[in-house]
């Protein structure tokens, strides 16, 4: 009986600690590919943007990275 | 201190230095061609308006877009390399944010903190991804080389990039013959495929110029992937300590 009990309480803190530990890695994850985009649009819009201005100012930069420039 | 804090704060701090040291860097390496190149571009623009017919599009057609009538660009000297400066801390942030997600999610699987090292690994990995790959097929260029169609060239270039990360990604972390195939396989993909070329390039740029670059351009890409690849990581494993998050 108290095994089965001390058994119950061990699966209640099993359940207690690892839920939050379950959560936080998926929040990390999502944290993680939310930085990841970030960091890509950051690339896209210097590297590549089409945009006449932005094109001129980092003209050096895309070239010297061998990103395709015109 | 929440992941994605730690991961714009690493990248941020990383990103700064590794912008700084490449744009040093740079003045060495590939600026100089580019202003040679700009010279024999120049030339031979002005070659065109005194009559001649262009017989390909240049890759900088000053009358259509770029330099050219209303469209701002910097002044040459000290405004250009403060704008060249700007765009390398920006790329070299956005590559950061880049390299620390994937560290993030490793440190956060395997529950060790990054180590320098293996930030560098991740670095010459980018270096593979976004340099050496994408350059077979579309090497670096070059003001002044014509080249086909812009649009056509940034989709080859993406598609080279995603290809050769997928087919990296499977040769490590899946650790199975028939995953190492496929994944050498498709690295070799887009360059079976072939990278959009003009049939006839006629430029007056020396190609020993040419070669120069492409030569500036790799070293120079291998000491920013490096340099990002180490203090990235070295900048996420401080900020990401278990006792602040």
């Amino acid at each position: 009986m108290s095994q089965s009990q001390s058994a119950q309480a061990q699966v209640a803190q099993a359940e207690v600690t690892h839920l939050p530990v379950a959560a936080r890695q998926v929040g990390r994850l999502a944290q993680s590919l939310m930085a990841m985009t970030l960091g890509l649009f950051i690339v896209g819009v210097v590297g590549f943007s089409h945009i006449d201005v932005i094109h001129n100012a980092a003209h050096d930069v895309r070239h010297s990275n061998a990103f395709p420039c015109h | 201190m929440s992941t994605f804090r730690s991961i714009v704060f690493s990248s941020v701090i990383a990103g700064f230095i590794v912008g700084l040291i490449v744009t040093a860097v740079q003045q060495f390496g590939t600026v100089p061609l580019i202003l040679k190149a700009e010279v024999y571009e120049k030339a031979a623009e002005h070659k065109h308006e005194a009559g001649a017919q262009p017989q390909v599009v240049l890759v900088h057609d000053h009358a259509d877009h770029d330099h050219g009538a209303g469209a701002w660009e910097p002044r040459d000297g000290l405004e250009r390399n403060l704008y060249t400066a700007g765009a390398n801390i920006l790329t070299a942030i956005g590559f950061a944010l880049l390299l620390c997600g994937f560290f993030s999610i490793r440190s956060g699987a395997t529950g060790e903190p990054i180590s320098w090292h293996e930030g560098l690994m991740w670095g010459l990995a980018g270096f593979a991804v976004f340099t050496i790959a994408p350059g077979l097929g579309l090497p670096p260029e070059l003001p002044g080389v014509p080249a086909a169609p812009l649009l056509s060239r940034q989709i080859w270039w993406t598609t080279a990039v995603l290809a050769t990360s997928a087919g990296l990604g499977l040769i490590v972390f899946r650790r199975s013959m028939p995953a190492a195939i496929a994944g050498v396989v498709l690295i070799m993909l887009p360059h079976l495929i072939g990278a959009p070329e003009l049939e006839h390039v006629a430029t007056n740029v020396p190609s020993s110029l040419s070669h120069q670059f492409v030569v500036a351009v790799t070293l120079t890409s291998l000491v920013f992937w490096s340099l990002l690849g180490g203090l990235t990581s070295a900048a996420f494993a401080y900020f990401d300590r278990p006792a602040s998050a």
